[in-house]
């Protein structure tokens, strides 16, 4: 670059600065904070230090000494009080189950108590104090800096000894899940490939008049709330629904033979596939619009059969907007959530709800903060994909 | 030779009428789901599917009452409001922030280009669950979370992509001497923005704005997690609704929204229309 261009550079850069600034704050520095949020644990580091403290030097094979009882007892007392204990207990109860209430118990057990044996008087509150299960729980949910997140979103855990372990079977439910999202994330992008690309070449084809109007058609749903269309599906595909009423009226099931089209795996598939597909036929459309029918002609003067010349010749030309229309088809659905949501019912449910129960419900949000990160983290590889394979640039709206 | 070419056009016409039934199934599929909703929002009963008497097109079967409850109905009143006002501040704010990003972007001088386009377009590929929950956390710490100012903040980054893309689009091809010669007769860099690009960008600018209107009026993850009651929206009431207790009334809101996408719609092609005749490129 040249000297005197550097001032327009200056300027070029100057006109983006105040977006860059917004989306820095607005959208970067949260997504910045739910990193934090994985790894960052202060909670039960900040409410026990000295009972932390006293651990950290516990060789973890015996019950902990005298003191630590007492240190234990003082430092639970004014939680107690002020009411914080829960939060604590709850913390701690994520890493050996019956925790919450061994903590709560023993608090309530020790109000205003002054025992000459404080490690006789808290395993009398609660035995679980009698174990070194309780101890090594309370010092592990005192990690200031955890991968702890990590380890279960992954469905690994560590044994007492420290050892990263798999999860016992029954409790593994994060991969699964995460490859049931990949899985349903591929049948739906193979689902709008075959239903978009021969709407797609028909458009493409297409008189100018015939294709405005068919392209409208495709933009219709593309600009309807994505509720009208979720709430459509539940009026068409619920047991009373349209679907099932025109298939017992037609005779092909009977009245007590109605299919559950709905609240299961097979509404989020259905819904998802329609409401994804405008996103696979317009990319579709746009490189088939540069492909000239004459190529066809050719093959066809050649010898070749019409199944021979699509295969051959025209599918190959069409293959950057297959790329184009299946990754952003892929990256949408892995991180769907609205429409899984409110039609998948329990089984049809993916990663993303799950994060969401986290958030909302149990309300682990580190769990759901390391859930968010390995999602994000499929996601921004894809994109960076996408960018290589097709350039952010030429996406377009309409 | 002449066999081949017939059996090529045999081919082809088998394909020809296979391909377009098919592809009249995948309109169907596409477009039917919103037209059902629109008969339905007219049932007389409180269900959810037609009656014997929709079938037979009896007028008794019909009626306005889920419209006349939705329209005295305070929550959805309230619902209306906030979706309008939330809307218009963000897309006030994403229009704004979006068009100069994008007059930068269009320079040939950008440093930087790719890094930055893909920076600014992240929050449209991000799924919206962890954009919302980040978000969550982080306005909690600002003490912004349950205010009206949360909801647009979150909306306007939401809409900031839709502007810098179809306004970038509208600068494709644009001959920045416009600018060296606006400047050079004299013309400060706000009257060379306002006579040269703005006319020029102007219905990318509209269509960008209906864009970004459109994705808030139709954003509920960010108001899950970011509103409280007085940040109610109408996707926030349809949400509920179609949770908890459902009713026609959803129905008759679901219409109005697929008249307004229509609207919207309408426009935004009307607008691409002009776009596609740019007055610039000729000069």
């Amino acid at each position: 670059m040249a000297r005197p261009l550097s001032s327009a550079r200056f300027r070029a850069a100057a006109l983006t600065l105040p977006l860059l600034a917004f989306v820095g704050v607005t959208f970067i520095a949260p997504l910045g904070s739910m990193l934090v949020r994985s790894f960052y644990e202060p909670h039960v580091a900040d409410a026990l230090p000295r009972t932390l403290a006293a651990l950290r030097a516990w060789d973890g094979s015996s019950v902990p000494s005298e003191d630590t009882f007492r240190i234990l007892a003082t430092e639970l007392r004014p939680l107690d009080q002020q009411r914080k204990l829960g939060g604590v207990a709850t913390r701690v109860n994520r890493l050996e189950g019956g925790m919450r209430s061994t903590i709560m118990d023993t608090a309530r057990a020790l109000r205003g108590a002054e025992p000459d044996s404080w490690r006789e008087a808290v395993i009398a509150a609660d035995p679980a104090w009698g174990e070194e299960a309780a101890w090594l729980a309370v010092r592990r949910a005192g990690e200031r800096y955890t991968i702890r997140h990590y380890l279960n979103a992954l469905d690994l855990d560590r044994d007492p000894s420290g050892n990263i372990v798999a999860q016992s079977p029954e409790r593994r439910i994060y991969v699964p899940l995460l490859l049931r999202t990949l899985g349903v994330s591929l049948a739906i992008t193979v689902i709008c490939l075959i239903l978009g690309y021969p709407v797609a070449y028909l458009i493409a084809n297409a008189s100018p008049a015939k294709s405005n109007l068919l392209l409208l058609l495709v933009l219709v749903p593309f600009w309807t709330s994505l509720l009208v269309r979720t709430t459509s599906w539940i009026v068409l595909l619920q047991n009373q629904g349209v679907v099932n009423d025109l298939l017992v009226a037609a005779g092909v099931i009977g009245d007590d033979g109605r299919l559950a089209l709905v609240y299961n795996m097979v509404g989020t598939l259905v819904a998802m596939t329609q409401v994804l597909l405008p996103f696979m036929i317009l990319p579709l459309y746009a490189v088939m619009r540069s492909i000239s029918p004459m190529y066809l002609r050719a093959a066809s003067s050649l010898g070749a059969t019409f199944l021979q010349g699509f295969v051959r010749v025209y599918w190959p030309q069409s293959l950057p907007g297959v790329a184009a229309g299946s990754l952003l088809v892929f990256i949408l659905s892995i991180g769907y959530y609205i429409t899984p949501a409110l039609v998948g019912g329990r089984t049809g449910q993916l990663i993303s709800n799950m994060i969401a129960y986290h958030m909302q419900e149990s309300l682990n949000w580190g769990l759901a903060a390391a859930l968010g990160v390995i999602l994000l983290l499929a996601v921004m590889s894809l994109y960076l994909v996408y960018n290589r394979l097709v350039g952010i640039e030429r996406m377009r709206l309409s | 030779m002449k066999h081949a070419t017939a059996s090529f056009e045999l081919g082809e016409r088998v394909t020809r009428a296979v391909h377009l039934a098919v592809c009249g199934a995948v309109l169907v599929f596409l477009v039917a789901p919103m037209l059902v909703v629109i008969p339905l929002s007219f049932n007389a009963e409180p269900y959810f599917t037609f009656t014997e008497g929709m079938l037979r097109l009896d007028s008794d079967a019909y009626s306005m009452r889920w419209y006349r409850n939705v329209v005295e109905d305070a929550e959805w009143r309230l619902a209306l409001v906030n979706s309008i006002v939330i809307g218009l501040a963000a897309t006030a704010i994403a229009t704004t922030l979006g068009v100069l990003a994008a007059l930068g972007l269009a320079n040939p001088a950008m440093p930087g280009r790719g890094f930055v386009t893909s920076l600014l377009i992240s929050p449209m590929v991000t799924p919206i669950i962890i954009s919302a929950a980040g978000m969550f956390f982080f306005y909690s710490k600002l003490g912004i979370a349950q205010t009206h100012l949360g909801v647009i903040l979150a909306h306007a980054v939401f809409g900031t992509p839709f502007v810098v893309i179809s306004v970038t689009a509208t600068l494709v091809g644009f001959d920045q001497n416009l600018v060296r010669a606006g400047a050079s007769l004299g013309g400060g860099p706000f009257l060379v923005f306002r006579r040269i690009q703005l006319p020029l960008i102007a219905p990318g600018v509209m269509s960008g704005a209906l864009f970004a209107f459109a994705a808030s009026f139709d954003e509920v993850v960010a108001v899950l997690f970011l509103g409280g009651l007085q940040q109610r929206t109408i996707p926030r009431q349809m949400w509920t609704g179609i949770r908890e207790e459902i009713s026609p009334e959803i129905l008759a809101v679901a219409t109005f929204l697929v008249v307004l996408a229509l609207l919207l719609l309408g426009t935004v092609e009307w607008l691409r229309g002009r776009a596609s005749a740019k007055p610039g490129e000729a000069d």
